[in-house]
């Protein structure tokens, strides 16, 4: 076991509980062919993918693209239509018990009642995995950990939406999980709150806990994650490492001075160039050559460039071009 | 930190803190019996048809704080936990149903203990006077309609919407108290109402709490069955219906 961590919240070092550590070869979670039907409307269909301990996998995806049915598949929440998953080598229905010993939950909003104050939820949270778990997690370290020291004794109805969301977290990792589901865990949170919740999810995952996060946000996922799994209309349109998955999307910007007249290009360039603006350009996949085929005939021309920068496409970029630009 | 050692006592102690918490229940379990017994008792205006009238109301007023406690109580904090996604959350947990009944159970049981610490005090000292009762029948009368009302507001729970299950229970127990055999005599309602009144968990749980506590019941065997039938039946639909989400 790795020694604890100690994170900075808001100024005060505080020690992020240990969690257990497994096989980080084997996937712990695995989705095989899923499908959820909602009477003939197909809310999943035959998905698959993996999760590994010790990684945060990303899962993104337009809103009724069928991410919370596979999620909550995975917790037990709901039963598969057809086809398997296996979390922890276990079934999230048949072994729920077992599974929920080992799993934290953070839901996309509620499940808190609104009088209850911060540390007696966290309090009960962390005695509800009192017989599965020789130590307890601390509930007043959990509460440090996420930043609500100040606020622990406030009634939930009166906190803002980010100390929710935090309270939420805290929440999830009272049962110290060897694998964690979030939804949305930043939505609403301010820039500070942001960087704590950041902070925690990395360091779960370097501590070997198998991370899933579901959100709309893809800059706050690409800072994070290992892996995505990127669904639409039900299906997995594609999953990887996030390296692979921008890699295959290669980009190359282009901004020039004035705006060129691609008439006037020959087609073996102006047929990549795609027009994001005036003056502004992109290429996708360029094959090899292109590009300085392309620099050497604005030269030519005398035509100034601004920018001439490849690299692999953003997160975003790969999602809108998958998804239509629907996020 | 303390933590509890055990999930059903985790969640037993947050029952009760949320319990506590929420003074609106507190004022329908605990305050408005105290004022219906000390208002009536000592207004004497209610034509009970019994020689001292605080026979007639001690046990009417021990069925409606049960009521209040098992059926509106759980009732509209189930309803409220399930909308608030609360029970959506304790799903994911190890918690389980069956523990989080019983820490729902203990919760009502324990309310109602303070309910009987407060109104039997309360009745003695308006001159109830207590010396035929049956104690062991009264405690199973308060057992077999607790059951019957928490799975009639288990039920209501299941179903509706947060607010509107809130006026659901509200609206019933308004109801039942008016027509429940309570604070109003069957005999002072329209036959046909009193008709339904006498089948209805709260006409009987005040039938055989008089016969328990005064053994002056309307009619005792009957009652009994009406109230078995609607604590067999009653949380077995709710079982049926009862939507978690």
């Amino acid at each position: 076991m790795l020694p604890a961590p100690t994170t900075k919240v808001r100024g005060v070092s505080v020690d992020v509980p240990s969690f257990s550590r497994i096989n980080r070869d084997e996937p712990s979670l695995v989705v095989d062919h899923l499908s959820v039907r909602y009477g003939d409307l197909v809310a999943v269909d035959a998905v698959s993918f993996s999760a590994y301990a010790g990684q945060v996998t990303a899962v993104l995806g337009p809103n009724g693209a069928g991410k919370t049915s596979t999620i909550e598949v995975c917790e037990g929440l709901r039963r598969a239509s057809s086809g398997h998953v296996r979390v922890l080598g276990l079934d999230p229905t048949k072994d729920h018990r077992a599974l929920a010993n080992e799993m934290g939950v953070m839901l996309q909003e509620g499940g808190i009642y609104p009088s209850a104050r911060p540390i007696d939820v966290v309090r009960q949270f962390c005695g509800l995995y009192g017989s599965g778990k020789t130590q307890f997690a601390n509930p007043q370290e959990l509460i440090d950990l996420v930043g609500l020291t100040e606020r622990q004794k406030t009634s939930w109805r009166r906190l803002s939406g980010g100390e929710k969301q935090r309270l939420s977290l805290a929440l999830a990792l009272a049962s110290q999980p060897r694998i964690i589901f979030l939804d949305e865990p930043t939505s609403g949170v301010d820039v500070n709150g942001r960087a704590t919740i950041r902070d925690i999810i990395r360091r779960l995952a370097d501590d070997g806990v198998t991370v899933i996060l579901a959100t709309h946000e893809l800059d706050e996922a690409e800072k994070i994650c290992d892996r995505v799994v990127i669904f639409d209309k039900g299906k997995v349109l594609v999953e990887g490492t996030l390296d692979d998955v921008r890699k295959a999307r290669r980009t190359v910007r282009l901004r020039t001075v004035r705006p060129l007249m691609l008439d006037d290009m020959p087609e073996n360039l102006a047929g990549w160039l795609i027009e994001d603006a005036p003056c502004d350009y992109s290429i996708e996949d360029a094959p090899q050559g292109l590009i300085a085929a392309l620099a050497v005939w604005l030269s030519e021309r005398g035509i100034d460039v601004v920018e001439l920068r490849t690299g692999m496409a953003s997160l975003e970029d790969v999602f809108k071009k998958l998804t239509g630009g629907e996020s | 930190m303390k933590v509890s050692s055990s999930p059903f006592r985790a969640q037993l102690r947050a029952e009760l803190q949320i319990l506590a918490r929420n003074g609106e229940q507190l004022l329908l379990t605990l305050i408005i019996p105290v004022i219906l017994l000390v208002f009536f008792g000592t207004t004497d205006v209610l034509p009970t048809g019994f020689d001292d009238h605080m026979d007639f109301l001690t046990p009417g007023i021990i069925a409606l704080a049960i009521m209040s406690s098992s059926m509106v109580s759980l009732g509209i904090a189930t309803g409220f936990e399930r909308s608030y996604k609360v029970l959506k959350r304790l799903g994911v947990t190890p918690l389980g149903r069956p523990r989080w009944l019983a820490a729902k159970i203990v919760t009502v049981l324990l309310m109602q203990i303070v309910q009987l610490i407060i109104l039997i005090p309360v009745a003695l000292l308006l001159d109830w006077q207590s010396d035929d009762a049956q104690w062991l029948l009264a405690v199973a009368a308060v057992a077999v309609g607790s059951v019957a009302f928490a799975g009639l507001g288990l039920f209501i729970a299941g179903r509706l919407r947060a607010e509107i299950n809130l006026a659901a229970q509200n609206g019933l127990y308004l109801l039942l108290l008016l027509l429940g055999g309570m604070v109003i005599p069957f005999d002072e309602l329209p036959a046909p109402v009193a008709a339904v009144a006498k089948v209805l968990p709260s006409g009987a749980l005040a039938d055989v709490l008089r016969d328990a506590l005064v053994g002056q019941a309307d009619r005792p065997g009957t009652s009994w069955i009406v109230l078995g039938i609607w604590a067999v039946l009653t949380p077995v639909i709710a079982a049926a219906t009862f939507r978690w989400e």
